[in-house]
């Protein structure tokens, strides 16, 4: 299949013979050469023709393809999750060890973006990174304005903001990973809030992204997090990382845990070596127990 | 006839030179002014008002150069307008001050105003901040102006910590009617705004309803 991307005022010739193949000769007025497009789609209204080549178009039916191509980016990898409990945020990510050869601990997806606010992200790791340098600039220039820390809501706002402007223009791309932000004080409590790379922003008492996320979130649900303090809740996203990890398709994995709340008086910290351990071991003996249960219905 | 020169005042530079306090209580403030402003010798206005708002529950009190304290003030007005609907709620007065500090600092070569920035949040009360030269530190009260350096030893005798909201405004107005007896660039009426929790409220007293000390 050979795409170019012409710019410039173009004349299409389509013949369309059926819903299973389409062929397109496209004229530039300006250079007079004509490239051959063979485009061949088999479904009927999945593939986006000629309307998903650039973010600066909609498709006929409303949608922007290049997001939503964005996001599937984004099922892609492994999952993230944040929950929000009545004192504090946890963070769990289930980052895929390919090769042995890695360094333990390289490639966190977990990052600090103020003293107070911690950022989980799934999708592209490297566009995560400069996500997170942006969020960065910003809490440090809001801090030197304004002399006090930046609400999280805010801060969600305007990188929020920053990911949708890469949506609007042919000549960048849209982001493509998502990203979780939490933060806690003691005035406004815990907060949770996630952004999408359409640009959206939500707040949540708990949310999952990545390739799991459908049963993460079922996962998430069971909780009762409200009433829950963050040490309770760090076992239970440790459970719920280990119970969506593939163990078929994808080998080893290692568990990142944050958190950030009134256990750690509002600073985001990677969880202590001997309570991510405990919460560990949790996690593998609830999934043992319920492969015990599940033998004995057979 | 020849060799006649303009006044003097006419080419003197516009300021308040002034007497400024603010003062926490517990639950909002108490910011006081003389009303005054002076070009060298000359009274330019009598009734000025130097205490601007900045938003609904944050004031500033102006002296040093008219136009520069009435500038900042403004702009400042302006970035918090911005960053109130911005943050969704009513900015800190930690915020308020540290934009009044950035620019003074800023600039502190080419302005020369001091702002006294206090007001009431929900996070902190009632809070007051001073920003001389383009410093920015919380004090439980503060004075400023060129008649303050006469009533130094007198707040500093008489502040006790824990006073109520009456006992300040009435700390503030003896404070005023002692400096605009003795400094001659302080003069007038005196401006009172009293802000807590539920409003803000301004008042004028008027000359003759100043405290009288042992010689009047």
């Amino acid at each position: 299949m050979d795409k170019t991307l012409r710019r410039g005022p173009e004349r299409q010739l389509g013949v369309k013979n059926d819903t299973k193949s389409v062929f397109f000769i496209n004229i530039n007025v300006n250079s007079l050469c004509v490239c051959v497009c063979v485009c061949v789609c088999v479904c009927v209204c999945v593939c986006g023709l000629q309307y998903d080549l650039s973010a600066s178009t909609f498709s006929p039916d409303g949608r922007v393809f290049q997001v939503e191509y964005a996001m599937k980016a984004v099922e892609n990898s492994s999952t993230a999750i944040g929950i929000r409990c009545k004192d504090g945020i946890v963070f769990g990510v289930e980052k895929l060890v390919l090769s042995k050869l890695y360094e333990e601990g390289s490639n966190k997806r977990i990052f600090n973006i103020d003293r107070h606010v911690g950022m989980a992200v799934a999708g592209l790791l490297a566009d995560a990174r400069s996500l997170a340098e942006v969020a960065r600039e910003e809490a440090s220039n809001f801090r030197s304005n304004y002399g006090h820390d930046i609400p999280l809501k805010h801060l969600s706002d305007r990188v929020a903001m920053y990911v949708h402007a890469y949506t609007l223009y042919s000549a960048v791309r849209p982001f493509g990973c998502s990203f979780i932000l939490g933060s806690y004080n003691k005035d406004d409590g815990a907060q949770l809030y996630m952004v999408d790379p359409s640009g959206i922003s939500y707040g949540y008492w708990g949310c999952a992204i990545g390739k799991a996320k459908q049963a993460a979130k079922t996962e998430i649900e069971k909780l009762q997090m409200r009433e829950m303090t963050c040490r309770e809740l760090v076992k239970e996203v440790a459970k719920i990382i280990y119970i969506v990890h593939d163990e078929v398709k994808d080998k080893a994995f290692e568990l990142e845990l944050s958190w950030v709340g009134e256990v750690t008086n509002g600073r985001h910290e990677l969880v202590p070596k001997d309570i991510k351990e405990e919460a560990e071991k949790y996690a593998k003996d609830s999934l043992e127990e319920e492969d015990d249960s599940d033998e004995d219905n057979m | 006839m020849l060799g006649e020169t303009e006044p003097q005042w006419l080419s003197e530079e516009v300021k308040t030179g002034t007497t400024i306090i603010a003062i926490e209580f517990n639950g909002g403030v108490v910011l006081g002014s003389d009303s005054r402003v002076s070009a060298g010798e000359s009274v330019v206005n009598r009734v000025m008002n130097k205490l601007s708002p900045l938003h609904d529950k944050i004031y500033c009190a102006l002296s040093g150069s008219a136009a520069d304290a009435q500038t900042i003030a403004e702009a400042v007005n302006y970035q918090l307008d911005v960053h109130s609907m911005e943050i969704g709620e009513d900015p800190k007065v930690r915020s308020a001050a540290t934009l009044v500090k950035n620019i003074s600092y800023k600039y502190k070569e080419e302005l020369s105003a001091h702002l006294i920035v206090a007001g009431w949040d929900r996070k902190d009360g009632g809070q007051v901040f001073a920003t001389m030269k383009g410093l920015l530190t919380r004090q439980p009260f503060a004075v400023g102006g060129s008649g303050s350096s006469y009533v130094y030893g007198f707040v500093d005798a008489e502040y006790r910590k824990g006073m109520s909201r009456e006992e300040c405004q009435q700390f503030v107005v003896n404070t005023l009617a002692l400096a605009m007896n003795r400094d001659g660039s302080s003069g007038g009426v005196a401006y009172l705004v009293t802000i807590d929790e539920h409003n803000t409220e301004e008042k004028v007293i008027l000359g003759n309803d100043l405290p009288t000390f042992f010689d009047q």
